[in-house]
């Protein structure tokens, strides 16, 4: 049920050949299709695809051992579909949208996230031509991986250091979305120098579009995340939240 | 087990009008504003940066208007929060249907 049936290879290839097919361009989410150099766009495939095998054995692996967690993983899942749908008006006067993998990263881990976060990026690069195949391994690093990864360690030091659940659950889902943007932001910081000031000054140019616009929503989807898991808790008690799975 | 400390009705309420001021304030407060796609503005920044990059890839498929494109953002939204709702309905139906025992009691017998 959830082993998406696709090669990265074939998507490179795909995707390379619709280079040559087709010519025009498309505002879109996360970094534009095209817009990563093709050694960057390949970079950030093996950096990701490592993370989005292991997240596949850990689903599995859930899937075996807890089946009864099937609903609370399509919980999860949705949560990421619905609020990387919504463009948000921000502070900056440009709209951006929440990324929603703190909450399962929290119920999870960061792993099985991995691999919900690359369907939700798939259908948005397929369908709505949103971010992009050949960059799919940066925007994936950024919002499947780096997101999770920072929710679920800021999730466990909170929690060690006694803080409050819903606090701890709100600064672990705020951090994720902004970080996922400040990576982005470093990521094509990278690639697009500036003349001047090099990577540095550029990364701050991108973080002044992408981070900026970010902190509101990141606030608005750490709020709406302790909603969510309020709820979860309430039904399914505090083990649900305490203990990431294995 | 010490007992949850969950969310009051009123602490609810505080929240989701948090959320609704963090969507509206800026489109009260920013009249002129464009509201346009941030990365929207990062591809004229990339552009501005280095004149001559050329995006080497294109999407396979766009969709063909601007409504097209908001029929299948209102779809994805749709799939998540019925999803959403699904979940928050069933295991509100599970819990009547099981009378008022505490979750752990509960998780136990099943």
């Amino acid at each position: 049920m959830f082993r998406p049936q696709f090669r990265g290879r074939q998507v490179v290839a795909l995707s390379g050949a619709a280079a040559l097919l087709l010519g025009s361009q498309a505002q879109a989410m996360h970094i534009m299709e095209g817009f990563l150099p093709r050694e960057w766009a390949l970079a950030w495939f093996v950096i990701t695809v490592p993370f989005f095998v292991l997240g596949l054995r850990r689903l599995r692996q859930m899937m075996r051992d807890h089946p009864e967690k099937k609903l609370l993983l399509a919980l999860a899942g949705a949560f990421v579909f619905l609020l990387s749908a919504l463009k948000l008006p921000s502070v900056t006067g440009s709209c951006s949208h929440p990324t929603g993998v703190g909450l399962g990263a929290i119920l999870f881990g960061p792993l099985p996230m991995v691999v919900l976060g690359v369907i939700v990026l798939l259908f948005q690069a397929l369908l709505l031509a949103h971010g992009g195949l050949t960059t799919l391994g940066a925007n994936a690093f950024s919002m499947a991986v780096a997101g999770p990864f920072v929710a679920y360690a800021v999730w466990r030091v909170l929690q060690r250091a006694g803080a409050n659940r819903n606090v701890s659950i709100f600064t672990a889902a705020a951090l994720a979305d902004l970080l996922t943007y400040v990576v982005t932001s470093v990521q094509l910081g990278l690639v697009f120098p500036d003349p001047a000031g090099g990577v540095a000054a550029s990364t701050l140019k991108f973080l002044g579009i992408f981070a900026l616009t970010q902190i509101p929503i990141a606030i608005a989807e750490g709020l709406l995340t302790v909603l969510v898991l309020d709820k979860v808790v309430e039904f399914e008690g505090e083990g649900a939240v305490r203990e990431a799975l294995s | 087990m010490k007992p949850s400390a969950n969310l009051t009705p009123l602490g609810r309420l505080a929240i989701v009008l948090c959320i609704a001021a963090l969507v509206i304030l800026p489109l009260v407060f920013l009249k002129g504003a464009e509201f346009g796609g941030a990365d929207g503005q990062a591809e004229a920044a990339i552009t501005q940066i280095d004149k001559t990059y050329k995006p080497w890839a294109s999407p396979l498929i766009e969709p063909a208007s601007g409504e097209i494109e908001s029929l299948l953002f209102a779809l994805q939204a749709a799939l998540g929060a019925g999803v959403i709702f699904y979940y928050l309905g069933y295991q509100q139906g599970r819990r009547r249907g099981r009378g008022s025992e505490a979750p752990e009691v509960r998780d136990a017998e099943l």
